[in-house]
């Protein structure tokens, strides 16, 4: 006894991402050229923060040196600690709040912020260890950190940030603009 | 005939001039003898009463006609004292206001079947229920102070408690009287009185002992009305005398009788349980709603609950059921236990060919589920059902897909893998409501098959708790190793079903198919929950709630 809810498997269905979370971006983030970051956000309220695929970080083969979490002397993303269904004691990120610092081989050093308002629930400690990870896959297995929104907030996450549409066109117009430059 | 003695007399004379009825003297009396009180009052047929004969084995003892009670002096024969009062003859009993008088009459016994009778219940025993106005005490304590000096004449050691209660005198007198009309004898004898409670308006008799007393028990006097009746008979049992000065003992002529409210009839629920199997990926257990919108046409719970609820023609359900799966997940196997307890039904016999005939029904309604093992049980069967007593091991099957084309052989070795223990961050999709935290997990075993190059089947055996969607599509690298790592490659999942009930324990008693043996009874109304243990009360029980109300006393305000 089926109810014959077959699916269609001769081409790729959504992927995990498509299926649960609305992709949002931030572009040039604090006038940094190209510095986009990415917020994933869960049909639950929660959300991760990413790279976008135009950081500089991931272009031209660029290797990682060192991925920081201690963004200052009283601060270390890695202290952060929640307890219990509420989350208690997780650190509160305001928008501009950094999250962490990578550098790479090169020496360029990049900050990477919080884009949002929200409570850290837990950093990536993988990337750490294995920083190729956060080149390899930056939109998932090499995520920067959890927030979690607070729930009167969690509609409002978009409204900082860019939709995938207008982020694409963000970037095809940041293409036209290199373009048109006389080289 | 009444038992009363020659010493109840001065007793007797003074609750009979101050207005109160034959049935309340025999309360007052503390008669135990209940068939005494079952003997009908003056608008009855007064055969019965007049027929009986006289008990010889005790001489000196005085014998009254219930009926004559209420018809003042001259029923005590033999004072022939002059200081009778005036008899206040066909008004009502300012004890009771009328409950031990037309609310134990034939008439109102047959009102009572009669309303049972609509409501088409089926049962075997049923439970008298009454709800009186809470200022009925107040009444019956004036009257206590009123009589107490002679009370204590007779027998020293009287106390209020002493005094047969008003619902008992109650019970005693119409329960017979319903089960002749309802045309079969029911009542269990004894301990299956069952006691609920009304909020009645504040009335003028509650106010009056507000003033006096009340802040003396430092609850101060802006509580509301309803502490204050609820907590009235309190009060008033424990109200030094004092308190009472502002309330007349006797107490007064009433202007108006209590009134009955409603007659309530209620079944006590059934317990019905069974396995079901959920066929649709895109079906909650329960009603999924968000924001006040449903998300999801139907659930689980609905297309078990509606057959269910026409057949035994109940008022409401409760489902559980033992753990639950994700909307887009299949239940396969044996099926996963559930309960229903069925809300007051009106039905609650059915054989096992009836039983089988509901499940046909539900399964033959949707596609989308089917149940097995219908059958009804206990309610200590709900209770087990709730504490979760899940299967250690579970198998489930999932349909992963590829990133990279896949050959049979490349996924062989995966039937090789044993006891693969996972550290299982709080998935993402949970963790907005569970705690963050790093879970053991184990699978004890994997088969895969192939379906096409990017496609195949994975069955798995794992323990309990081990989320399945986090192992294959790895969730975000949170579990630890997952199916992504295994295979050097993407991977997702496009179908789950979970089997259940192939390796567990039984959930139903053998033995003791389709028996009823609820100890418990449990009332709500108004809100409140009565919830008590009753000795050996069927599961069949019909609760009746009488209301008393009384509508108007004008004579204080
Ligand atoms: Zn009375």
């Amino acid at each position: 006894m089926d109810c014959k809810e077959e699916i269609d498997l001769s081409a790729p269905g959504p992927s995990v991402i498509e299926r649960y979370f609305t992709r949002w971006y931030k572009a040039d983030v604090k006038g940094q050229a190209c510095e986009d970051h990415c917020i994933l956000q869960h049909s639950n309220r929660l959300c991760v923060l990413t790279l976008a695929e135009t950081h500089p970080i991931l272009q031209d083969g660029r290797t990682i040196k060192n991925i920081n979490y201690k963004i200052s002397n009283g601060c270390s993303r890695l202290n952060n600690k929640v307890a219990g269904k509420s989350k208690r004691g997780g650190q509160f990120l305001t928008e501009f709040a950094p999250v962490c610092r990578i550098t790479c081989t090169d020496e360029t050093e990049y900050t990477i912020y919080s884009c949002m308002r929200g409570r850290l629930l837990e950093v990536n400690e993988d990337i750490l260890i294995n920083t190729s990870l956060l080149l390899k896959k930056p939109s998932t297995d090499g995520y920067i950190a959890v927030i979690l929104p607070k729930f009167e907030e969690s509609k409002l996450v978009g409204e900082n940030l860019l939709s995938r549409e207008d982020f694409e066109a963000v970037v095809s117009k940041r293409a036209a603009d290199v373009q048109a430059q006389p080289s | 005939m009444l038992p009363l003695k020659e010493k109840d007399k001065p007793v007797v004379q003074k609750l009979l001039s101050s207005g109160c009825c034959a049935r309340c003297v025999l309360r007052f009396c503390c008669v135990l003898v209940q068939s005494l009180y079952r003997q009908p009052g003056e608008d009855e047929s007064e055969e019965g009463t007049r027929t009986a004969t006289e008990q010889s084995d005790d001489p000196p003892k005085k014998r009254m006609k219930l009926d004559d009670g209420l018809k003042g002096s001259e029923a005590s024969a033999g004072s022939g004292d002059a200081e009778a009062p005036p008899a206040p003859a066909l008004s009502h009993c300012v004890v009771c206001l009328g409950v031990l008088q037309e609310y134990c009459s034939r008439d109102h016994a047959r009102k009572v079947a009669e309303a049972v009778k609509t409501e088409d219940y089926h049962f075997e025993t049923i439970l008298l229920s009454v709800s009186l106005p809470a200022q009925l005490c107040v009444r019956e304590h004036s009257c206590w102070l009123h009589v107490k000096k002679e009370m204590r004449e007779k027998v020293m050691t009287r106390v209020k408690d002493d005094i047969v209660p008003l619902k008992e005198a109650f019970k005693w007198s119409v329960q017979g009287l319903i089960a002749t009309e309802l045309g079969e004898s029911f009542w269990r004898e004894s301990r299956c009185i069952e006691e609920s409670i009304i909020f009645p308006t504040l009335s003028s008799d509650c106010l009056l002992l507000v003033p006096s007393w009340f802040r003396c028990i430092s609850i101060g006097p802006q509580c509301s009305d309803v502490f204050l009746l609820v907590h009235n008979v309190e009060i008033v049992s424990y109200c030094p005398p004092h308190g009472f000065r502002h309330y007349p003992t006797p107490p007064g002529r009433p202007t108006s009788i209590c009134t009955s409210q409603a007659i309530q009839c209620l079944h006590t629920s059934i317990y019905v349980a069974g396995r079901y199997n959920k066929y649709s990926r895109s079906l909650s257990q329960t009603p999924w709603i968000i924001d006040g919108r449903r998300m999801m046409e139907s659930s689980v719970e609905e297309l078990i609950a509606e057959p269910l609820a026409s057949s035994f023609r109940s008022k409401g359900f409760n489902f559980s059921s033992s753990g639950r799966e994700d909307v887009d997940v299949r239940t396969l196997g044996k099926g996963r236990p559930f309960a229903m307890e069925m809300l007051n039904p009106h039905r609650y016999r059915f054989t096992k060919m009836e039983m089988k005939k509901i499940q046909e029904t539900i399964n033959t309604s949707s596609d989308k589920i089917a149940v097995r093992d219908l059958q009804i049980v206990t309610r200590e069967c709900m209770g087990h059902m709730k504490e979760g007593e899940e299967e250690k091991t579970k198998s489930y099957t999932a349909l992963v897909w590829t990133q990279k084309p896949i050959e049979k052989d490349d996924i062989i070795f995966l039937d090789d893998i044993k006891e693969l223990t996972l550290d299982q961050k709080t998935p993402l999709r949970v963790l907005h409501r569970r705690a963050l935290a790093v879970r053991q997990r184990v699978i004890h075993s994997m088969n895969a098959s192939f379906r096409d190059p990017h496609h195949f089947y994975l069955r798995l055996k794992t323990q309990a708790g081990t989320y399945i969607k986090e192992f294959v599509h790895g969730d975000f690298g949170r579990t630890k190793p997952n199916l992504c790592q295994l295979l050097k490659m993407d991977t997702d999942i496009l179908e789950l079903d979970v089997e259940v009930g192939n390796c567990g324990t039984s959930y139903f008693q053998k033995g003791n198919p389709g028996k009823s043996t609820g100890s418990m009874t449990r009332i709500v109304q108004l809100g409140l929950d009565f919830s008590g243990d009753f000795p050996r009360l069927d599961v069949e029980n019909v609760i009746f709630f009488f209301s008393f109300q009384k509508t108007r006393l004008k004579q204080y305000t």
